[in-house]
């Protein structure tokens, strides 16, 4: 027989060990602690998954493909730009499909001057096949839209963690998941769907001039209700000039509380966009209405009192994600780089519209493709409903091995307990996430640590029948259920793996308590237990056995 | 010694005849569920198919016929209802390969706060999940089945011999498509839970035929006169008190989680536990019989070791 007492120190150190990584799983413990012992403990344990705290979920996936549209359409601008800066009378420029820009002009002779444009825009090549005499198409090169598509879901992970981070989460996740998905965890929130309409949001602000010559600014309803916004649109389809469209100022009627759309003539030319902006406020306006002022960066306040010095007594709409907020009048030239949004919006609504602001545009729209939202009172029932499960099957499990094992059917208790400590102790150190299924698996680690137990019971017991001594039969019974014992962990073992490797969210948790069960299963049936048999029979020799 | 067997000699190999045919009815059964889960036509949980479920907790009781006529008269004709009733709680579901844009899980709460204005609800749980992502959740949980077989497989071939392995694997496909089948027969939703605890009993099955393979190898090596049949009889019979003791002692752990573990692990102990009696069935009946079956097996252990 070997040497006892180096395995009961094993043993000792390893509970030992297990209660103190455990601790920091249970803060009222931890907060009654010492000092020097916080200090030395990590103050983070097993995290609760969101099916037993609530929060949401959320993969949400980027409109690339929009993206790029996007930042055609940008080019197209700056073209225009450059088109008025030259005087070159082109007279149009259009984008023409998702990566394509063309250029129409009358006189062909402009089409050499244009050409030569084409080097301010080195992410373009001209398409040679198309255009005519009269007009030019420039396409976006291919590395380029990798590369948008690239930075459109960089960036707008980084925007969506600012958004988060100043929302005010516990413990967020946002991570890039495969080639263009976001994931988004926010554990234990309140409100989910302001939260979502937060990460949503696109949140593009863009200042654009009304067009008040057109005639059809005439023609326009004065009001409509929200959900005719599309007819308006339809029915003037074909009658907005050139480089116009029609966008809607939401209003809420104060007394009754009514929404409606006031249809705005503006032209599509963005004069100015968020990216300049260095801050974004609430501010509360002299009627006690919310307002947001914002403030623009040093080359945004340059620009900003240009647009306005040229556009004196013209109106201009200041516009987020499509959706026109004000179009106050330019009364003068507006220096010192400020402005402000007002509009009818509650306090919060202004709040996270502040929020949004500062966190910056996403480069795209995006989409949510899964969302996962538990409500805090679920994930209560649940815990308490697993835990009480749990419970109540352990104590069966426990008063079955004592009438069935008597003596040793206690010693295989003490395993079980043994088991349910390190695992938990395990799980603590490895800051692991404990959900539902979780808490399944462990219930099952428990059902399966029985079962060595069994195996080496039913061994003894069949050697004492062969009649064996008591010392013999331990030892023989321990030694034939050995292999067999590691044969069946390790099978299980391979599925525990399979389950972490592909698994998502909640399979991943079952697959970790499974696999760290399984692991400490082989420990406790194969030292634990065997120890206290030996123990006994150091004592005293042992003439029969309670099995 | 308190025993439930004492020493037994039930002539299994005898009756596998009836074994089989009885599992060969209970494969069948589970390969057409698997047919109409792969045309989509079986009850797949939202997680794969795609859809949104939002789970209410009412403060009365709600009727679930009044439920599906207020969804109904408001445009969302296709839900499934499902009522948890000691709690009120009512689970609706919508599948369909729409995407989430349609935001169906706002309009379901504005129905009920509209035509249940004197019972308040809160939202216990909401899950949209998108064509795409279900068709990936697919895939990866194909990847996790084919990946654990072959490991399995591999490792009994490689400690015991390959007619074990493929018999092993076999008896667990066995029991793995019995569950399946068990649940189309009761049109329950198979969901990614399910899954996890399909796999979970396949590892289990698994735990148990090794056990009864470990000494059946055992015995192989020390015959000496009797028929390959005897000895995998008198191994099984050698096992069986361990075997029927374990298998209690998990029936005991799963009874009452399925039976009081909350709504969200019922189906999936329940899963479980149609497993582990089907897998203590199969050790026995299907995987040690089918031992017997290997052409030209006939003491081929022996002569290795």
């Amino acid at each position: 027989m070997k040497k006892v007492s180096g395995r009961v120190w094993l043993l000792l150190l390893v509970m030992t060990v297990s209660v103190v990584c455990f601790v920091p799983s249970y803060q009222p413990v931890l907060q009654a602690l010492p000092a020097w012992a916080k200090a030395v403990l990590p103050n983070k344990g097993i995290t609760l998954g969101l099916d037993l705290q609530g929060g949401i979920h959320l993969v949400l996936e980027v409109d690339e493909d929009r993206a790029v549209e996007i930042a055609v359409d940008r080019s197209v601008n700056s073209l225009q730009d450059l088109l008025v800066d030259k005087k070159i009378p082109a007279e149009s420029v259009k984008r023409t499909g998702p990566q394509h820009m063309t250029i129409q002009f009358q006189n062909a002779e402009l089409k050499d001057q244009i050409r030569k444009l084409l080097d301010d825009f080195p992410s373009f090549l001209e398409v040679e096949s198309s255009g005519s005499s009269t007009s030019v198409v420039w396409e976006l090169r291919e590395a380029e839209i990798k590369r948008i598509k690239d930075s459109a879901i960089n960036q707008a992970l980084e925007t969506i963690r600012n958004r988060i981070d100043q929302f005010g989460v516990a413990e967020p996740v946002v991570q890039r998941q495969g080639l263009k998905q976001i994931v988004v965890q926010l554990p234990g929130i309140k409100e989910p769907k302001r939260a979502k309409d937060l990460i949503k949001e696109t949140a593009l602000l863009e200042f654009k001039m009304l067009d008040e010559d057109g005639q059809v600014k005439l023609q326009l309803p004065s009001r409509v209700p929200k959900e005719q916004e599309s007819d308006v649109v339809r029915q003037f389809a074909d009658k907005l000039p050139e480089g116009d469209q029609i966008l809607f100022e939401r209003v809420i009627e104060k007394d009754t509380g009514r929404e409606y759309r006031v249809p705005y003539l503006v032209k599509k030319r963005v004069m100015l966009t968020g990216d300049v902006l260095s801050d974004a406020r609430v501010q509360i306006g002299q009627f006690n209405d919310p307002y947001v002022s914002i403030t623009f960066d040093a080359k945004g306040g340059v620009e900003f009192e240009r647009i306005t010095a040229e556009n004196i007594k013209k109106r201009m709409a200041v516009v987020l994600d499509n959706t026109i907020y004000s179009a106050p009048v330019i009364q003068e030239r507006i220096s010192g780089g400020r402005a402000q949004i007002t509009g009818t919006f509650s306090t919060q609504e202004a709040n996270d519209l502040a929020i949004v602001l500062r966190a910056g545009a996403l480069p795209a729209p995006l989409k949510i493709i899964q969302d996962l939202t538990v409500g805090p009172s679920l994930g209560r029932d649940s815990i308490e409903k697993g835990v009480k499960a749990t419970l109540f099957a352990g104590i069966l499990v426990v008063i079955f091995m004592i009438v069935y094992y008597r003596l040793s059917g206690a010693i295989a208790d003490f395993a079980l307990v043994l088991n349910l400590v390190c695992l938990m102790g395990a799980l603590s150190a490895l800051t692991a996430t404990l959900t539902l299924p979780g808490i399944a698996g462990i219930v099952l680690t428990i059902g399966m640590g029985v079962d060595s137990n069994v195996l080496i019971f039913e061994r003894i017991r069949e050697e004492l029948r062969n009649g064996k001594a008591v010392r013999p039969a331990i030892d023989g019974g321990y030694d034939k259920a050995l292999l067999t014992i590691i044969d069946s962990h390790v099978t299980t073992l391979i599925t525990g793996v399979a389950l972490f490797l592909f698994g998502t969210g909640p399979i991943k948790g079952f697959a970790v308590t499974l696999c760290l069960g399984i692991a400490i299963n082989l420990f406790t049936a194969l030292v634990g237990t065997k120890v206290i048999f030996d123990l006994f029979n150091q004592r005293r020799k042992v003439e029969t056995l309670s099995i | 010694m308190l025993e439930i067997l004492g020493k037994t000699n039930i002539d299994f190999m005898g009756k596998r005849k009836i074994a089989f045919a009885f599992s060969g009815v209970m494969v069948m059964l589970g390969l057409v569920a698997v047919v109409q889960i792969a045309r989509g036509a079986a009850n797949l949980g939202i997680d794969f198919a795609g859809g949104t479920a939002v789970q209410l907790k009412f403060d009365q009781a709600v009727r679930i016929d009044e439920a599906r006529k207020a969804l109904e008269s408001n445009g969302v004709g296709d839900a499934e209802l499902q009522e948890f009733g000691q709690d009120n709680k009512l689970l609706v579901r919508v599948k369909a390969s729409t995407t989430i844009e349609e935001k169906t899980a706002e309009r379901v709460l504005g129905i009920f706060a509209k035509e249940f204005p004197n019972n308040k609800f809160v939202v216990d749980s909401s899950t949209e999940i998108g064509p795409t992502i279900g068709k990936k959740l697919q895939e990866d949980a194909l990847i996790a089945v084919v990946i654990s077989f072959a490991g399995i497989i591999l490792y009994i071939a490689a400690r015991f011999e390959l007619r074990f392995g493929v018999a092993a694997a076999l008896a667990t496909f066995h029991d793995v498509l019995a569950v399946i089948g068990a649940f189309y027969v009761l049109d329950k939703e198979i969901t990614l839970l399910i899954v996890t605890a399909l796999l979970t009993l396949a590892g289990y099955s698994l735990t148990d035929t090794v056990v009864v393979f470990d000494r059946i190898r055992e015995n192989l090596r020390m015959r000496r006169r009797e028929s390959e049949e005897t000895t995998v009889n008198n191994a099984v019979n050698q096992v069986l008190s361990r075997t029927i003791v374990t298998s209690l002692t998990v029936v005991l752990v799963l009874i009452p989680l399925t039976l009081a573990g909350g709504e969200v692990l019922h189906d999936f102990s329940l899963a479980l536990l149609w497993g582990v009696i089907f897998g203590t069935y199969s050790s026995v009946f299907v995987a040690s019989p089918l031992l017997l079956l290997w052409p030209g097996g006939q003491g081929r252990l022996l002569k290795r070791s």
